[in-house]
């Protein structure tokens, strides 16, 4: 019985299973916040996580993908200092990266 | 908007209509990946209506990714519970991306924030984030934003699906690179703004050092808490 269902929907078995933990996280943070009473030194720590998921995300990424990561990373940075456009600064990035890749490094 | 406490935050159409059209400098990078999650569920066997499926309803193009690679035609319940961990662990970085916004959103009704939240996907939240950053409050933003981009994600893989291969070789164009280089375009100006520069070399030195040592996707979270923790602590000896 159990190996039947398996057997026809296993792959939607799956993607409900994916589903709900997926969901389980995004919601899970916000939700167990709301248990806590706000803390000045948490509520610092939260005004500081943006900034920290950014950096735990960017960094290694860039890094590990070696010098088209750094460069393609200070490319973006420059151009959204100077023009704040998001598109341009991706393009401008995703150029000087694929370009170093070009000359081999 | 009604709430329990004292505080509201406003939900107006404009913001709205703000957050959609802030959500669309998003949508070249969804686009890209979705070709790739598309063009992988078709070698791995699903038919195109479980590959748009598994996008509205999971949502998240890594996680998506790596379960596909664990994909099989000879299911068990096993099988299953793997791909819901490996889901769970890629997708750890959302616990932290939630709790961000509570400072934001706790004034609005759980009924309206949840349903929303639900579908959240890095693009928004790095919409609403920089949104929040520059001095906005109102919730139609994050509503905006987040929908627009679940709707994109949600067909972005049928052109890679029915085209193949459709991005020959991602790494030669630099595709690879989409999610820190979009990252950082993002957090550029909130850098700029709100000066959280400790965080942000704390985090990102951890995570570092982290990615050498941990399989997957762990170095997010474990650089993004200690970022945090930095913030909490340095600001409190000073203030």
């Amino acid at each position: 019985m159990g190996r039947d269902l398996l057997q026809a929907d296993g792959a939607y078995l799956a993607i409900a299973a994916m589903m709900i933990v997926t969901i389980a996280t995004r919601v899970g943070g916000y939700w167990l916040l709301g248990r806590f009473p706000l803390t000045p030194m948490v509520r610092r720590g939260l005004e500081s996580l943006p900034a920290a998921i950014f950096a735990a995300s960017i960094v290694p990424l860039a890094l590990r993908a070696g010098p088209a990561g750094w460069v393609g990373v200070f490319c973006v940075a420059g151009v959204m200092l100077f023009s704040r456009h998001e598109i341009l600064a991706l393009a401008a990035g995703l150029v000087a990266a694929a370009a170093v890749r070009m000359l081999g490094f | 908007m009604k709430t329990g406490g004292a505080i509201t935050i406003p939900i107006t159409w404009a913001a709205t209509r703000q957050g959609v059209v802030a959500a669309l400098a998003y949508v070249p990078g969804y686009l890209v990946f979705g070709a790739a999650v598309g063009t992988l569920a078709a070698q791995k066997g699903l038919s195109l209506g479980e590959a748009v499926l598994m996008s509205m309803f999971v949502c998240a193009a890594a996680s998506q990714m790596v379960a596909l690679e664990l994909w099989t035609a000879d299911w068990t319940f096993a099988h299953i519970l793997a791909i819901a961990g490996v889901t769970a662990m890629v997708n750890a970085r959302f616990v932290l991306s939630g709790a961000s916004l509570r400072p934001w959103l706790s004034p609005v009704r759980a009924g309206f924030v949840y349903p929303v939240l639900g579908v959240l996907t890095d693009g928004a939240w790095a919409a609403s984030i920089r949104y929040h950053a520059d001095g906005g409050r109102d919730f139609g933003f994050f509503v905006g934003s987040t929908v627009a981009l679940w709707f994109t994600w949600s067909l972005a893989s049928v052109p890679g699906y029915l085209l193949g291969a459709l991005v020959h070789d991602p790494k030669a164009y630099a595709f690879d690179l989409i999610v820190p280089l979009m990252f950082t375009a993002t957090v550029t100006p909130i850098l700029a703004r709100t000066g959280k520069y400790l965080a942000f070399v704390v985090a990102g030195g951890v995570a570092f050092a982290a990615s050498l040592l941990l399989p997957g996707y762990w170095f997010i979270v474990i650089g993004a808490l200690a970022g945090a923790c930095s913030g909490a602590f340095s600001r409190g000896r000073a203030a």
